[in-house]
This record gives structure tokens, C-alpha cells and sequence, in this order.
């Protein structure tokens, strides 16, 4: 099951990369993030399956991390719509030359 | 559970959910709805769940549901229902054509490296795969012993460091969740 699930995972990353290169919605380019984290969760999965245990230990704390960081970057999303009332990153140009 | 033997139920069953977790991928993407888009997301990783347990990563599989489709998603959706981003004035959000055409040029290039590796013949003995290394310890051992094992001895400054991190994480979402601008 080693090719078909690297395939499901690059194809479900993919997804994730062209979901994060055309939304604008903050929050959908968040979730495409986690998306991508995802697949590379069950390339890791199907990689433990045959070479021992250590890639599961890692998908253990690549969820941690996704865990924090969703709690963080969503923190950030609520005060960036605070002070500019949109999560739409076309009107977030603050940076912008 | 050795590679080559495979049931035509299991394999079946694993490109079963692969197609339904694509499937609901490209659907999540596109949905215009924040709040459809997350429902999508979620259905993606009950059946990414279901390939870990048919892949013999059981614990793996219940805390994607727990932590991944449980927690996670529901805070998205929670910030979704906390900003009210279902009014139509944020909906149309897809970027422009020359947007588009960089993300197909990068997905073009993403899977026709995927070909060129599927078609690509590296003779090198150590690509050779060591014949179900994980579901025979599994048999012997359970579900969660050969996971639990590792974390603890091999594995456990960086499993303390998580705690500082997931520590800082709470500090700084309160922090930046806080009302008050001057502080912070």
C-alpha cells in the first residue's frame, strides 16, 4: 500500500497548494495549511508501516504542532479582523510597495 | 500484514476512502462557503482516520479523529460562526485568472514529478522495503505499545519540549485574543 498511499498524499498536497495560491479567505488558506499537513501525515503513516515505528511518533507531533498553531495563527486572525474587518487578504496590503 | 497479499476487499476498502479523501479535498477547495468548505475539510480527515487504521496505525487513526476532525476543526468553525463570515460580502474570494494559471503551473509541475519518480528505476539494494516491519509488532505487541515505547525513551526531550510548546501557544492565542490594543 506504499505507492498508493504516497500517491493519495501527493495528490491530497497538491490540492492543499492550489487551495493556498487562489483563495483569499484567510481562513480556507489556514485550512488549506492543515490540509497539506495532512498529507504529509499519511505519506509518514504508509512510510511507518514499512520501515518501523518512528514515522508514527512523528505524525504524534506534527498534529501537537498543527494543534498550536492553529490556536495561535486563529488568534491572529480574529485581531487582524478586528482592526481591519475583513479576513480577505486583498484588503490586507499593508506591506505591500 | 506482509506488503504483496493484500485483500481485494482491503485494497478496495483503501482506494475506496483515498477517493472519497480526494474528492472531498477538491470540493473543500472550492466551495465558496467558509463553513462548507470546513464540513468538507473534516469529512477529508475522517477518511485519512480510516486509511491510517487499514495502513496499521490505529492510535494514529482515533487521534485524527479526536484531535484533527474533534478539536482542530471545530475551532476553525467556531472562529467562522465568531466572525460571521457567511454574509455575502466575503464570499467571492477566489483570486485572479493569473493566480490560477500559477497554481495549475505548480500542480502540473508538483505531479509531473510524481510521474517522472513513478517512472524513474533507482537499482540501489537499500531501497529495498523491509517486508511488514510494523504489523507484525503490532500483533505481538497491540496498537499503542509499539508507539507508546519509542515516545517515552527514544523520543522524549523533544515529547517535553511539545509542552513548552503547546504552553507558549496558550499564552500567545490569549494574548492576541485579548481585547484590549495597548497591551500586547
Amino acid at each position: 500500500m506504499l505507492a498508493e498511499s504516497l500517491f493519495f498524499s501527493a495528490v491530497l498536497f497538491v490540492i492543499g497548494v492550489v487551495g493556498v495560491l487562489t483563495r483569499r479567505n484567510a481562513i480556507i488558506i489556514f485550512m488549506c495549511v492543515e490540509l497539506m499537513l495532512n498529507a504529509v501525515n499519511l505519506a509518514f503513516v504508509a512510510f511507518a508501516q514499512v520501515y518501523g515505528v518512528a514515522g508514527q511518533v512523528f505524525v504524534f507531533f506534527v498534529m501537537t504542532v498543527a494543534a498550536a498553531e492553529a490556536a495561535v495563527g486563529l488568534a491572529i486572525i480574529i485581531a487582524l479582523f478586528r482592526h481591519r474587518q475583513t479576513v480577505n487578504l486583498e484588503h490586507i496590503n499593508l506591506l505591500k510597495g | 500484514m506482509p506488503q504483496a497479499d493484500h485483500s481485494v476487499y482491503y485494497t478496495f476498502t483503501f482506494y475506496l476512502f483515498g477517493l472519497i479523501a480526494v474528492v472531498s479535498a477538491v470540493l473543500f477547495v472550492t466551495r465558496k462557503s467558509p463553513v462548507a468548505a470546513a464540513l468538507w475539510l473534516v469529512n477529508t480527515m475522517f477518511c485519512l482516520a480510516a486509511m491510517y487504521v487499514l495502513l496499521d496505525a490505529q492510535f494514529i487513526g482515533a487521534i485524527q479523529v479526536l484531535v484533527y476532525a474533534g478539536a482542530i476543526m471545530v475551532v476553525f468553525l467556531f472562529v467562522i460562526m465568531l466572525l460571521n463570515l457567511g454574509h455575502p460580502s466575503e464570499l467571492a474570494d477566489a483570486r485572479g485568472f493569473g493566480w490560477k494559471m500559477a497554481a495549475g503551473a505548480v500542480g502540473l509541475g508538483l505531479l509531473a514529478e510524481i510521474f517522472a519518480l513513478t517512472r524513474s528505476r533507482v537499482p540501489l539494494p537499500y531501497l529495498a522495503i523491509p517486508q511488514g516491519m510494523l504489523g507484525r509488532q503490532v500483533e505481538l505487541q497491540g496498537a499503542i505499545a509499539p508507539i507508546a515505547k519509542p515516545l517515552f525513551t527514544e523520543y522524549l526531550l523533544a515529547f517535553e519540549l511539545t509542552s513548552v510548546l503547546l504552553l507558549a501557544a496558550i499564552v500567545g492565542a490569549v494574548v492576541l485574543g485579548r481585547r484590549s490594543t495597548n497591551a500586547g
